[in-house]
């Protein structure tokens, strides 16, 4: 389940130093989101999708990823156009969708899709020890960047060791329902994984110590230094200023 | 419970990122490298625990256990869930990097407020350590879901209905993590004491 197949990659932006991609991630992401004006949200849109196609990710995979979303979005679909007030434009029975409030799901709709694709395509396509190291060059605490390396490290051991005891379940003829004996199932399985988890986890820290393991973890993926860091950072100050100045002269 | 981004407002975006940076800080400070590998565990055990799936009727939930988490880390839960939160956003693009803040606070706030309310009160009797924990479990999902209809009401006034709907929607989970938690603190106190932080006298 957690095999990243967008990871290794041969694109223009997964040769981008990590640094620069969290950075600009962070700046375009807190521009979309300060964005209030339909137009401009679709600007953003453009802009993550045009970065989305520099990744050269296979939309099936791109499409899996979305899925979350489009849940998140059909929620807003049903309840914000029936229950925003405004100027009612359609209605059947007690329902009545209003202008403003499918105005709002449209701007939500654009500014959702175009931040999880920024997020995608810069973020979620580089390996974690490279996320760590440029979390790391960008001055966010060690300790911190300690934290997420591990947790990530021990995902694997957990699932792995939740998946024993389901299966194990599972051959003793443990069927789930909505019952409290399933109930009470999940709790135990829960509570047997802390115990082996925290077993498990001490012992891989120990080995990881015996190894000369001193609480950094080093990446094994090279970013030499290229114009195409600079070209990229460029063009992203210069999509960003453009974008929010375009907003502040339209309002 | 994950808010998507793009949804909430400037001011509701940025008081969740000062929120949680006062958290994590705090709990980074709390904790040295060694006790941070249990912070790890447990952090990953938050990630795996949504990946557990429990049937309610025709439709399943999974699990959150931000109680449990909440009861067994303390101030520590802000780190630990903020590390599950963004390997979650990298992984299956659950919420994202501008909602970062608030949903570490609609998860973080009430499993560390479970931690200073109801710690105290495990281990004294069976019955009322399985109380305990079921409150646990019971008060943090309907504190989290508290937050997020708040930060949906904060953002735009009129989507208050929504907010309501999400709270009520999280009720029988409510009950579900209540019941899962309780069984699993008077598991753990029986079985593995030591996870449990140690209460001052």
């Amino acid at each position: 389940m957690l095999e990243n197949v967008i990871i290794g990659g041969n694109s223009p932006i997964h040769s981008l130093n990590p640094k620069i991609r969290i950075l600009f991630s962070f700046f375009l992401s807190i521009a979309a989101t300060l964005c209030d004006n339909l137009i401009v949200a679709l600007g953003y849109l453009l802009i993550s999708l045009s970065l989305i196609g520099f990744t050269r990710l296979p939309i099936k995979v791109l499409l899996r990823r979305l899925k979350p979303l489009f849940w998140c979005l059909l929620t807003i679909w049903v309840f914000v156009p029936l229950t925003f007030k405004g100027n009612i434009i359609f209605q059947y029975g007690l329902f009545s969708a209003s202008y403003q409030g499918i105005l709002l799901s449209c701007k939500i709709t654009f500014k959702s899709l175009a931040l999880l694709l920024m997020f995608i395509s810069l973020i979620a396509t580089m390996p974690i020890a490279s996320l760590g190291a440029g979390l790391h060059q960008l001055k966010v605490p060690d300790k911190l960047v300690f934290l997420l390396l591990m947790t990530y490290r021990y995902i694997a051991v957990i699932q792995g060791e939740y998946m024993r005891l389901l299966r194990a379940a599972k051959f003793r003829g443990f069927k789930p329902g909505t019952n409290l004996h399933s109930y009470k199932i999940y709790a135990f399985l829960s509570g047997m994984l802390f115990v082996r988890a925290s077993f498990r986890a001490k012992r891989v820290y120990q080995a990881m110590c015996c190894r000369g393991f001193k609480q950094k973890f080093h990446t094994l993926d090279i970013y030499p230094p290229s114009k195409l860091n600079y070209v990229f950072s460029f063009l992203m100050i210069l999509v960003i200023l453009g974008l929010v100045i375009i907003e502040q002269i339209w309002i | 419970m994950h808010i998507s981004e793009g949804i909430l407002s400037g001011p509701v975006m940025a008081a969740g990122a000062v929120v949680s940076l006062i958290g994590i800080t705090a709990g980074l400070k709390k904790n040295n490298y060694d006790q941070m590998v249990h912070v790890a565990i447990l952090a990953s055990v938050f990630f795996v625990a949504s990946l557990i799936h429990v049937n309610i009727g025709p439709v399943s939930v999974h699990l959150i256990l931000n109680g449990l988490v909440g009861l067994l880390l303390g101030i520590a839960a802000f780190p630990a869930i903020l590390t599950a939160l963004v390997l979650q956003s990298l992984f299956f693009q659950y919420g994202g990097l501008t909602a970062l803040g608030v949903n570490t606070v609609v998860m973080a706030v009430p499993a560390v407020l479970v931690h200073y309310f109801f710690l105290p009160l495990l281990g004294r009797t069976s019955r009322l350590t399985f109380v305990a924990g079921f409150l646990a479990g019971f008060v943090s999902i309907g504190l989290s879901s508290l937050l997020l209809g708040v930060a949906l009401w904060l953002t735009n006034e009129d989507f208050f209905k929504i907010s309501v709907a999400i709270i009520l929607a999280h009720v029988p989970l409510m009950i579900i993590e209540g019941i899962i938690t309780g069984f699993c603190v008077s598991f753990l106190l029986e079985v593995y004491p030591e996870i449990i932080p140690h209460k001052k006298k």
